[in-house]
């Protein structure tokens, strides 16, 4: 269930290490640099480094620092040639001219998505993890439950949706909310939040609540592993020294959770920055775009006559995760080194 | 018992549910434990309408669901939606297209990650932690950050015909591969590495001393004892390449070409008269997911606490 190698598993290797390490002489290890390798050991060392790299970098950050190059130009992707420096223009137009109104919803709606993850089904799975840690007959029926939407494309999800939920006439949501009505869940733009025409649209948030019963889930699986991982005899003498179940929770488990709390905040915002297929195969009009909708729309299609606006959309996108990104894995893997 | 939970009793408790420990069989039910099991209840039944309604309706024809609602009896209860997906979606088709994509992505992420996880985890030299950070931070992008100057490169990459029916790689299942290979290597790197960090140190030791390549060592000392972490990420990794639906939908203009998830950005077209067959649809691309979740449950679970437990 868990990260760590079970002590079994250690326990045999360490048997074997002992075998092995009594037949012969001392080894080399912990040596610095290539050097610690000679002959075929130095090109196989070479090569798996280098192979997985090329292609890791060759599809990831090459294309990423393009992006960013091609954001500054204006180029309708036929010829190389045709590519044309405009410096910051395109960002001139998605943040100050024609293209304002996207850009600026499409930020917001990516906002509202991250603000929902966090104060939806990422409290909601916490509180579920929570209960199923308490050992209940059934906890695994629940957990399996709770947890079947994850397994799902957030393409299908949309899918399934857009028709047992969300249709007009005989979805499950207009028969429960509607008062025999047809409710149009997906087509209605209007806002219900708003401030100087941006908001917060009706039709995006019949699309939270599909994501919402995907990501609970998730969030609920991270939380349950680390509940489990913590002492009982931490929860037993929380309750011996008389703090109730809010308190234990507050100040006992919640605290020994903090590395959970990190992935299930990475992910969170990942999420969000990167919701894409959801939106894109429900096809809804307006108020519902996304930076990630954006993105691709500009670069192919019918509205893709400028691949620099599309790039600059990608650069703001790109822009809004590297540092989060960057603060995280600098983090965990300086966490690693000091721990080992 | 009293209905008040008293500090004794919940410790009692506690002591009673602790990890992992069965729960001895006659504990007494308290009013708390009821309203715990009905409000878990009530919400697991909501949670699982969309996906129990969509198989019920996909059973009935659309004319019946049309008069009588979703829920309502059935009097006709077929597989003819099915018969009608089958026919216009083309779903034999797709799911070997997608087989042809999954499996060598799988083996490839997984067998390159693994390579480098080894020699960033196992060896201690001066850039090992700026890779292993280079490759995790790759892998949290949003993959539409790369994806104009990728689709601009490999639709300028001549293929030969039988490789793909555009003529370059852009539209062929090897972009499909290249892609999903370049972008889950990260996360597979980063769980890899976490794990082999952990397994101790003197095995290679002793595996040199041994006269052993390095090669050796990767393949039959360290590989072997990563085999849970693999099971884990090729469950999971499974599970994401097949639910990928960005990649194809960018890639393969051409609806038959694409794998089962993404010709669901067809197929919303194409029945869209017909809730019933939607629903039939929805069943035959969330089939095999199902199916490997169900069985591997437990490595399923393990590869997404993998990544975080330890961290």
């Amino acid at each position: 269930m868990t990260a760590t190698p079970s002590s079994t598993e250690e326990a045999v290797g360490a048997d074997r290490a002992d075998t092995a390490a009594s037949t012969k002489k001392v080894g080399r290890l912990g040596g610095h640099g290539i050097s610690q390798f000679t002959g075929t050991d130095r090109r196989v060392f070479l090569a798996m480094l280098l192979i997985p790299l090329t292609v890791h970098v060759l599809i990831v950050w090459v294309p990423t620092i393009l992006s960013i190059g091609l954001s500054l130009t204006k180029w309708n992707g036929i010829g190389l040639d045709t590519i044309e420096w405009v410096g910051v223009e395109n960002y001139d137009q998605i943040i100050l001219g024609a293209f304002q109104t996207d850009f600026f919803q499409a930020v917001l709606n990516n906002v509202w998505l991250l603000l929902f993850l966090f104060f939806g089904p990422t409290l909601l799975g916490m509180f579920l993890a929570y209960l199923l840690d308490k050992n209940l007959r059934g906890s695994r029926i629940y957990q399996s439950v709770f947890y079947t939407p994850v397994v799902l494309s957030l393409a299908v999800v949309g899918f399934i949706w857009q028709n047992i939920m969300y249709d007009q006439q005989y979805g499950l949501a207009t028969w429960a909310f509607g008062g025999g009505e047809a409710v149009d869940w997906l087509g209605n733009q209007e806002f219900v939040i708003e401030f100087g025409g941006y908001g917060l649209s009706k039709n995006f948030i019949a699309i939270l609540a599909a994501m919402a019963w995907r990501h609970t889930g998730y969030i609920m699986v991270l939380y349950l592993a680390g509940l489990k991982s913590v002492d009982v005899s931490l929860k037993e003498s929380a309750s011996l020294d008389g703090c109730n179940e809010w308190q234990t929770f507050r100040h006992v488990l919640f605290p020994t959770l903090k590395p959970i709390n990190v992935i299930v905040v990475v992910i969170t915002v990942i999420e969000a920055l990167r919701a894409f297929d959801i939106v894109y195969v429900l096809n809804t009009p307006r108020n519902t775009e996304l930076l990630s909708i954006l993105t691709t729309d500009n670069l192919i299609g019918e509205g893709a006559d400028n691949i620099g606006r599309g790039s600059a959309y990608a650069t703001v996108l790109f822009a809004l995760c590297i540092g989060f990104v960057l603060w995280y894995v600098t983090n965990h893997y300086r966490n690693q080194e000091s721990s080992v | 018992m009293t209905d008040v939970a008293e500090p004794t009793t919940s410790a009692a408790e506690v002591v009673k549910s602790g990890n992992g420990r069965p729960a001895p069989r006659k504990k007494p039910v308290r009013p708390a434990r009821i309203g715990l099991h009905l409000f878990l209840i009530v919400l697991g039944v909501l949670w699982l309408v969309p996906l129990v309604v969509s198989l019920y309706v996909s059973f009935r024809p659309f004319s019946e669901t049309q008069a009588k609602g979703f829920l309502s009896m059935p009097d006709s209860f077929n597989l003819d939606n099915y018969d009608s997906a089958l026919d216009q979606g083309d779903f034999i088709d797709k799911y070997w297209n997608t087989a042809l994509i999954l499996v060598p992505s799988l083996i490839l992420t997984l067998f390159l990650a693994s390579m480098i996880a080894f020699v960033a985890s196992r060896y201690s030299w001066r850039f090992n932690v700026f890779f292993l950070v280079l490759f995790t931070a790759g892998n949290l992008l949003p993959p539409q950050i790369m994806v104009a100057p990728l689709f601009q490169a490999f639709r300028r990459i001549p293929l030969p015909d039988f490789m793909s029916n555009s003529g370059n790689l852009n539209g062929s299942n090897w972009a499909i591969i290249l892609l999903h290979v370049g972008f889950q290597m990260g996360f597979c790197t980063f769980v890899l590495s976490n794990y082999m960090k952990l397994l101790p140190k003197e095995l290679n030791e002793a595996a040199v001393v041994d006269g052993a390549s390095l090669w050796t060592v990767y393949s039959k000392v360290v590989m072997p004892l990563t085999r849970p972490a693999l099971a884990a990420l090729a469950t999971l990794e499974f599970a994401w390449i097949y639910n990928d639906f960005f990649w194809a939908v960018i890639f393969e203009q051409r609806g038959d070409d694409r794998p089962i998830t993404s010709a669901l950005a067809n197929l919303g077209g194409q029945f869209v008269t017909d809730t019933n067959v939607v629903a039939a649809a929805s069943i035959f691309v969330i089939i095999p997911v199902m199916i490997v979740y169900f069985a591997l449950q437990k490595h399923f679970i393990a590869g997404l606490t993998l990544g975080s437990t330890k961290g």
